[in-house]
């Protein structure tokens, strides 16, 4: 009787890439919450709007590169880029930011080269990188707290906000927007003030806040909102770990790096740099820690090399907040690690088993 | 002005003397790169290239007088390989040579060799075996299928055998990668 | 020196991965024997190593446990007949191998006598030197049961070099499904035991240590009872997880040394074996049985009765299916070995060889969905769990791309084909398939280049002796044309003569050269028409009958015989 010959392994253990990128997503979900709760609907909107042109450009190029849609459409790996992008954009920004930002980085960044696997850029850096320096204002105009804001938008007026960029009646735009705490932190500092003067404006309680009429975005640790988010997004990458999703070396060397740079130049000089809990909780440094840098098709291969790897981004990414001229730089670092990491994959491979002398 | 022109004169002399130098006194004999490519060839001797043998073959290619792809026992693998060394585009087999076809080995009929030597005299690696009016045979392992040895022969007696696959020489292919967004397998 | 199982310390190896077991199934009956085929088909080459002879032919008598084939080499190992009966054929039939080739087998009608042949137990293995200890190994033909078949006498020689350490007994069979070994743990340890012993005698090693994995406490427990009180002998549990049955992987484990790259493990004074090979070594030279069978396990979802079987070499596997009571419809797939390392079989009615363990018969549902190949995500996975701590991506790229230099760089050759990567791969790739096409293209590539650098030697001289008889040619003819010339020159008086004279000599030899050559000529042409008339009366035969026979040697032949002889004198100038 004749059977067919497939080769072994005949028998193959329950992963597959949808899965990883399921659980990716899902251990996002915790930043997301405190991100809504923080500031408001338009994240929800903006992955939505991001989801659906993903999904649409990657349909798109594949057919016309005349491949099967169905394995590349369901594997999640676009849908994840699309989720990551639309979490580093400000969330009111207009439905036509997301669209372009998510669309290069699906078709320039990714499809371009290849497709899954073959790119060696991230590219929800990629997109983001370009937003930013092709769209500096709206890319910049973000939004306070909204437990503290008197303008907070409910999700209907922030659905129209973001497509039809309509406002209810009494509310400006100069009134929503707010920058960063990192940006304001680089501003003051660069005007001169110290670290605790900014901290002592913008810090203040809510009682203070209302009545000196100051937008308070200063927490406890972090920016305020910024670090139950960072919070979130580390809940969330500890939880992958512990799946063995994703391994411990990038985030520990890139959260390491930063803690030791910041550190090193706190204990230096406390008026004039942050402290480490604060790089560490503001901006997307959990987030690119645990969800960005831990790409596995852009970053290293062995384990000593993503090491390596971590580190540099950790480092670039306090180099560039804190002497470069934007005031978020987890995307700048990782784009530039990208660049190192064949290098980096040429020269750390792991001791064979066998080879050692004696 | 004249300081720049003379500076330069100078750097000019120096490093002209310096390159005379190093060519008279590291000065390689022959070429190098004749050996390099002769390397890749399969050695068949059979002359479908157009040229006698593999090494004038080697040399042609070293001065640009035969192009890459001639050598149909090479195939494609040593297109490659070629192209690789050379730094030149892979082209495809001149169909004008011959197809890359399977290995053979020739085999002579015994019951039909009239010990002429007329084959033992055409085979470039002197692979048969025999002499007047002797009983000449194959030396199989020797043999490298270029079929020389067929167009002497006065009795056709010689023909060539594919050289089949057993469990010895069999080896694992290529995986087909049925994948959904894999690239062309190449094709070497 | 322990006895019995004191637990020694025990070192980890790297990777190694944890796919569900599925053992339960065969090990819920004891063993039983297979029932006789009608026929067995034993192939020559069921073992590492040059094929064996055989030694009988069609029509010959044989009796159970006589030697039909004989080893070839020193690697090698002789085949032996598994029952009594009649060799009806010795030619090429399928043989189980992933490339689904055929190869020389000895067919052997049984006659169900089941007649021993006499043989002859070694009294006393102590007194025995262990080189006749291992010829006697050798002539039974033990080769490895673990899965490779290498003959077993080669490794229960410590040569030259180092002292023997360390022998381990392989029971871990770490693969899922497989069972065989720990059956045969079970029920006959004495064997097993009584094998260690003998082998330690014959590579005079320090101590034996007996590796069971702990997912086998019933075969522990057994070993550990047969080996009371036996010194330098203990038994150790090892933690379950695949792949620790491989050898270097073993051995780490046991002694905490790692077997160099390019080495054996024997360089180090460690030698392995397996289990079933030990009890096999018993047999040989306490009972002076040679090796005719082995315990089989036959399982997977579509079999009714999995369990393990005592199987004669040669049985066909739709047999032991039967007997298993299989649902052959349901048979998706049909497995030789494990789940991890064992390659497809094409049809069912191939045999049971010596290095068969087991037969999974899979069904569709056991196999789950099939997954597409999805692009590599460079997620790093297969680095993790591989136990030899290579780089699976990067020698998965190389290997893609054919870029083979680069991949020996990655250390391709250590490689166990352990399966590991592929089995953990999110993107589902084969990744083991790609090493094994890498390893094979490369190894053609080297043949092949020793072939041609073989070929180029033999043309560069063969360019050399054509100079040289030229230039000899060449000063013959010198040296005939100066005593000519000296003699025209000296008597002054008929120069002309002289040169004339050479003319004619010149022209005699021109004109006997070409009447030789025209009498080869007429010879040749003589030799195509008689050729050419062999032709058409063959192919007029071949008409009339099924068969060509060659023309029988006629007058014809001996008349060409005169006249080659005739024309010998002129064959040398014709050249």
């Amino acid at each position: 009787m004749p059977f067919n010959t497939p080769t072994s392994p005949h028998q193959l253990a329950p992963t597959s890439i949808t899965r990883v990128m399921v659980m990716v997503m899902l251990a996002l979900i915790p930043g997301i919450i405190a991100y809504v709760w923080f500031f408001g609907w338009g994240v929800v909107i903006n992955i939505c709007i991001a989801l659906v042109t993903a999904l649409s450009c990657e349909a798109l190029i594949l057919k016309l590169r005349q491949r099967p849609l169905t394995p590349s459409l369901s594997d999640g790996s676009a849908a994840l880029t699309a989720i990551l992008i639309a979490l580093t954009l400000p969330p009111l920004s207009p439905w036509w930011l997301t669209v372009i930002g998510v669309a290069f980085a699906i078709i320039i960044a990714k499809q371009l080269y290849g497709g899954l696997g073959f790119n060696p850029f991230n590219p929800a850096m990629v997109g983001y990188v370009m937003l930013l320096i092709s769209f500096p204002r709206e890319m910049t105009s973000w939004i306070p707290p909204s437990a503290l804001a008197d303008n907070s938008l409910d999700f209907l007026e922030t659905a129209l906000f973001i497509l039809f960029h309509t406002l209810p009646d009494g509310v400006t735009f100069d009134a929503l927007t707010e920058a960063t705490p990192l940006d304001s932190l680089k501003t003051h500092i660069a005007l001169g003030n110290t670290v605790d003067e900014v901290r002592a404006q913008l810090g203040l309680d809510e009682e203070a806040s209302r009545v000196l009429s100051v937008i308070p975005i200063f927490g406890a640790i972090g920016g305020k909102g910024w670090e139950w988010i960072g919070g979130g997004f580390l809940l969330g990458g500890l939880w992958l770990i512990y799946k063995k999703v994703i391994s411990w070396h990038i985030p520990v060397a890139m959260l390491g790096s930063l803690l030791a740079m910041s550190s090193i130049f706190y204990l230096i000089d406390p008026e004039h740099y942050a402290t480490p809990m604060f790089h560490l909780f503001s901006g997307a440094a959990m987030l690119g820690a645990f969800f960005i840098a831990t790409d596995p098709v852009t970053a290293a291969a062995s384990n000593r090399g993503k090491i390596i790897y971590g580190c540099g981004i950790g480092i670039f990414t306090y180099v560039i907040r804190t002497w470069g001229g934007y005031p978020d730089a987890v995307a700048f670092a990782v784009l530039l690690l990208n660049m190192c990491a064949p290098l980096i994959d040429h020269y750390f491979k792991s001791s064979v088993f066998g080879h050692k002398k004696g | 002005m004249l300081t720049s022109i003379l500076a330069l004169s100078a750097l000019a002399l120096v490093f002209g003397l310096i390159l005379g130098f190093a060519a008279i006194r590291f000065k390689v004999e022959g070429d190098p790169l004749v050996e390099q490519i002769d390397a890749q060839l399969p050695q068949t001797q059979c002359g479908q290239c157009g040229f006698p043998g593999c090494r004038p073959y080697a040399e042609a290619i070293a001065s640009e007088d035969a192009e890459i792809n001639q050598c149909p026992p090479g195939g494609e693998a040593t297109i490659y390989a070629l192209a690789d060394l050379l730094d030149r585009e892979p082209l495809p087999l001149n169909p004008d040579n011959g197809a890359e076809s399977v290995k053979t080995v020739a085999f002579i009929d015994e019951q039909t060799c009239i010990g002429c030597t007329l084959c033992i005299q055409a085979c470039p690696v002197d692979a048969i075996l025999g002499a007047a009016k002797q009983m000449h045979t194959i030396i199989e392992s020797e043999c490298t299928g270029c079929d020389l040895c067929l167009p002497p022969c006065p009795v056709d007696c010689i023909e060539m055998i594919e050289i089949k696959e057993d469990m010895l020489t069999w080896k694992w292919p290529y995986p087909q990668e049925p994948a959904a967004n894999s690239q062309q397998e190449i094709s070497t | 020196m322990n006895s019995g199982n004191t637990e020694a310390k025990l070192w980890d190896f790297h990777g190694g991965v944890h796919p569900e077991q599925n053992k339960l199934q065969s090990t819920m009956e004891s063993s039983a024997p297979a029932r006789m085929p009608e026929k067995l088909i034993l192939p020559l080459h069921q073992h590492i190593g040059a094929a064996a002879e055989p030694i009988v032919e069609v029509g010959d008598q044989v009796l159970k446990g006589q030697k039909i084939a004989s080893a070839d080499g020193y690697v090698s190992a002789s085949v032996h007949a598994p029952t009594s009966g009649k060799v009806i054929d010795i030619s090429e039939h399928p043989i189980p191998h992933p490339s689904g080739l055929s190869a020389l087998s000895i067919v052997i009608e049984t006659d169900g006598h089941d007649e021993w042949i006499e043989y002859r137990a070694e009294q006393d293995y102590t007194e025995t030197n262990p080189s006749h200890l291992r010829n006697i190994i050798r002539e039974a033909g033990v080769v490895g049961l673990g899965g490779a078949g290498f003959p077993s006498f080669i490794k229960l020689n410590p040569g030259s070099q180092k002292k023997i350490k360390t022998l381990i007994l392989n029971g871990v069979e770490c693969e899922p499904y497989i069972t065989c070994d720990d059956m045969l743990m079970r029920e006959d340890p004495q064997s097993i035991i009584a094998g260690a012993r003998i082998m330690r005698h014959a590579l005079q090693a320090e101590e034996c240590v007996i590796a069971i994995e702990d997912n086998k406490p019933q075969a522990y427990e057994s070993i550990c009872h047969a080996a009371k009180g036996i010194a330098g002998l203990r038994v150790a549990r090892v933690p379950t997880r695949y792949p620790q049955g491989s050898e270097k992987q073993l051995v780490q484990v046991i002694t905490g040394k790692e077997v160099p790259s390019n080495g054996l493990a024997v360089s180090i004074g460690v030698v392995c074996h397996n289990v079933s090979t030990a009890a096999a070594i018993y047999r040989a030279i306490h009972l002076g049985q040679p090796l005719i069978s082995r315990m089989v396990t036959i399982t997977g979802a579509a079999v009714k009765r999995p369990r393990n079987l005592e199987v004669l070499f040669g049985t066909p596997i739709e047999e032991l299916l039967q007997q298993c009571e299989v649902e052959s419809k349901q048979i998706e797939r049909l497995v030789m070995g494990g789940p991890m390392m064992g390659f497809a079989l094409h049809d069912s009615s191939l045999p049971v060889i010596k290095t068969t363990n087991c037969i999974i018969a899979v069904t569709r549902k056991e196999l789950g969905l099939e997954q597409a190949v999805m692009p590599c995500i460079r997620c790093g996975a297969c680095a993790d769990v591989c136990p030899v701590k290579l780089l699976p991506q990067q020698l998965y790229w190389h290997s893609r791309a054919k870029e083979f230099d680069k991949a020996q760089e990655y250390d391709l050759f250590d490689c166990i084909e352990c399966g590991c990567c592929s089995y953990v791969c999110p993107s589902n790739i084969p990744l083991v398939q790609f090493y094994r096409f890498a390893k094979g293209a490369i190894w053609t590539q080297e043949q092949e280049q020793k072939k041609s650098d073989q070929a180029r030697e033999r043309h560069e001289f063969r360019q050399t002796r054509i100079e040289r008889e030229k230039q000899e040619r060449e000063a013959k003819r010198a040296k005939k044309k100066a005593p000519r010339a000296k003699k025209a020159a000296a008597p002054k008086a008929p120069p002309v003569d002289g040169a004339k004279m050479a003319e004619k000599m010149r022209d005699e030899a021109m004109s006997q050269r070409d009447s030789a050559v025209e009498a080869r000529k007429a010879e040749i042409q003589a030799a195509v028409a008689r050729v050419k008339a062999k032709k058409e009366r063959a192919t007029v035969q071949a008409g009339d009958a099924t068969s060509i026979t060659p023309a029988a040697p006629s007058k014809g032949d001996a008349d060409k015989k005169n006249d080659s002889s005739s024309a010998s004198d002129n064959n040398e100038q014709v050249q």
